[in-house]
């Protein structure tokens, strides 16, 4: 550790104003900090800081995601050997999906990056983690068997127009990692939906008669819920071997990350919260109804497929992105629950609806805390008057 | 050369490439947008509607210019919309006699030329107020500043959506076999709105540099 820091300040001179490479500087502090605590003083105001900043926020969240992707790794290697009918043992089945997820994480991190970077030098702002979970977001959020190009492409549109547009880090009003999705889910339908890009079977291999590649969601836009139940268990649907984007697929190991970030209070529990009991209470709203087997999934069962929980927990509490004031949260995350399933339910046209509705409060979120702040200031005014008359 | 210089004095030429970027209808005083996302998803329809709305521009800014200093003030609204309908049902039956295809695709874009608000914009803002020439020259700056910008948003949404070019496919077979696909959101109005948002932002960063020089 020594060592590195003797380096650092050691190169440090040149990077500072007036030195050689002084227009890198942001590029150099990035890494500084990512290494260091920083060692500025508070000069001005508030002297009371908390020990985390928005780079070990950033990371706290990454560690979060972490088992999500490592099982996603693993279930895609699961889900290949079971589309062609082989049997392997865990090592071979983690290193398929390894080998098969891996590149598009760094992909996406060298095209997203490589943009941050550029911005940041250009308008001198400090280069922050942020891009770390935006990055390995895109990736867990996609279909396995998206050309890496695509990714790219996704990954460069979302960071541009979803974030540098806006100011950069913190400034956005759209989840970036979701834009990359909602781009490629409308740029190319063909390769974001359908039974043929969930599973990855190769090149070299064929899939065993009887193959169907759908995910439950699929089988449930075909109305074939019949289908859902025979094909995958309960315990399946829980620990996450069915069919579906790369990270989406274990509630379990969504649940660790939920669990950690709760602890680390990185994220709001309410808008985790209302989101669950929103998507429970469309779905019982809908068990009422009745009107055909869609509407009879029952309402717990919107938290096991699909990529309800992994919106939930990862993608709706993104702190820029969602409702700033309380009680916005709770009508915040209920709306993004109620939305996903009526969109899962009703919509003949996308199978899911998480990102969409996330998305779409998204935008809502600025409007949603106005109205808050405004009946409070209003609640307050009223109270002032008539404090006012009794006197 | 006297001639010449009379017909671009100055003056004029700052009213003819003002509305290219500067004063640009749609990037800067953003007008004409609806219209904008409604055609601009092939070039053909995108090319012969900038030049519907330039005649429309030209003439009617022309038209209303001389009879500038006859009209009563209550009335000129009324007035205007007579001179830009007469001239937008000419533009809309020589399409229908010359190119019934194109007019077919345009559809009722051609018609609701009449609401476009750049044509309203200019009589009211400089025909009304300026000598006749002038105000031609206004027209046909404003017509053409419409028209390049929808030209420039058709061409990357024709060649990223539909991998052609007037109707031409540019992006050739090998490109797809190696997994290349047509962008489908391009074809998808919203997308309009994202590049016409680049295109003011680049117009804006390149204003604000000349402004400190």
């Amino acid at each position: 550790m020594k060592g590195i820091r003797n380096f650092v300040d050691k190169i440090k001179p040149n990077f500072e104003k007036g030195g050689k490479f002084s227009f890198l500087w942001s590029v150099f502090d990035g890494f500084e900090t990512f290494l260091f605590v920083p060692n500025t003083v508070t000069k001005s105001g508030c002297h009371i800081r908390d020990a985390i900043d928005m780079k070990r926020g950033m990371i706290t969240v990454v560690i979060a995601l972490i088992p999500a992707l490592l099982f996603g790794m693993y279930n895609v290697g699961y889900q290949h050997f079971l589309a062609i009918g082989e049997i392997a043992d865990f090592w071979k089945t983690f290193f398929y999906g390894f080998l098969a997820v891996l590149p598009s994480v760094i992909i996406s991190y060298v095209v997203g990056l490589t943009i941050e970077f550029y911005f940041a030098q250009k308008r001198r702002h400090e280069i922050s983690e942020g891009f770390l979970v935006t990055g390995l977001l895109i990736p867990m959020i996609l279909p396995i068997n998206v050309p890496l190009w695509m990714i790219a492409l996704a990954t460069a549109f979302a960071v541009f127009v979803g974030k540098e547009i806006f100011g950069g880090t913190g400034m956005n009003i759209i989840n970036p990692a979701l834009l990359a999705r909602a781009f490629l889910f409308f740029a190319y339908p063909l390769k974001m939906s359908g039974d043929d890009v969930w599973v990855r079977i190769g090149k070299h291999h064929q899939a065993i008669d009887g193959f169907s590649g759908a995910t439950p969601l699929g089988e449930a836009l075909n109305d074939n819920i019949a289908a859902i139940h025979d094909t995958w268990s309960i315990s399946d649907m829980v620990l996450g071997f069915i069919p579906g984007s790369v990270g989406e697929t274990s509630f379990v190991a969504i649940l660790l990350g939920a669990i950690f970030l709760l602890i680390t209070g990185i994220v709001s529990w309410k808008i985790m919260l209302s989101i669950f009991a929103g998507g429970y209470l469309m779905g019982l709203i809908f068990n009422l109804v009745g009107a055909n087997d869609v509407m009879l999934i029952p309402a717990w069962e919107h938290f096991l497929i699909g990529g309800f929980a992994f919106g939930a927990v990862f993608m709706a509490t993104d702190p820029v992105t969602s409702a700033q004031t309380e009680t916005g949260k709770y009508i915040y995350g209920a709306l993004i629950g109620i939305l996903c399933v009526l969109m899962r339910v009703i919509n003949p046209a996308y199978p899911e609806g998480m990102m969409l509705a996330i998305l779409l409060m998204n935008v809502f979120a600025p409007l949603i805390d106005y109205l808050v702040v405004q009946s409070n200031i209003r609640k307050r005014v009223k109270r002032a008057k008539d404090v006012m008359v009794k006197i | 050369m006297s001639n010449k210089k009379m017909l671009l004095s100055p003056k004029t030429k700052k009213i003819l490439l003002g509305p290219l970027s500067a004063d640009n209808p749609i990037m800067v005083q953003v007008l004409g947008i609806c219209s904008a996302l409604a055609v601009t998803v092939e070039m053909k329809p995108a090319l012969v509607m900038g030049l519907s709305v330039m005649i429309v521009t030209a003439f009617s800014n022309l038209a209303i210019s001389l009879l500038r200093n006859t009209i009563p003030q209550r009335i000129r609204i009324i007035v205007q919309l007579v001179v830009i309908a007469s001239l937008v049902i000419l533009v809309d039956q020589t399409l229908k006699a010359f190119s019934y295809e194109v007019s077919k695709q345009l559809s009722v874009f051609v018609g609701l030329i009449i609401t476009n608000c750049i044509l309203m914009g200019r009589l009211e803002a400089f025909a009304m107020s300026n000598k006749p020439w002038d105000s031609f020259v206004d027209g046909i700056g404003n017509g053409f500043g419409y028209a390049w910008i929808l030209a420039v948003v058709a061409f990357f949404r024709e060649l990223l959506g539909s991998g052609k070019l007037l109707g031409y496919t540019i992006i050739p077979e090998s490109f797809y076999e190696f997994g290349y696909q047509n962008n489908g959101l391009m074809i998808l109005p919203p997308m309009t709105l994202v590049m016409l948002g680049i295109i003011i932002w680049i117009n804006n960063s390149k204003q604000q540099g000349k402004d400190i020089k």
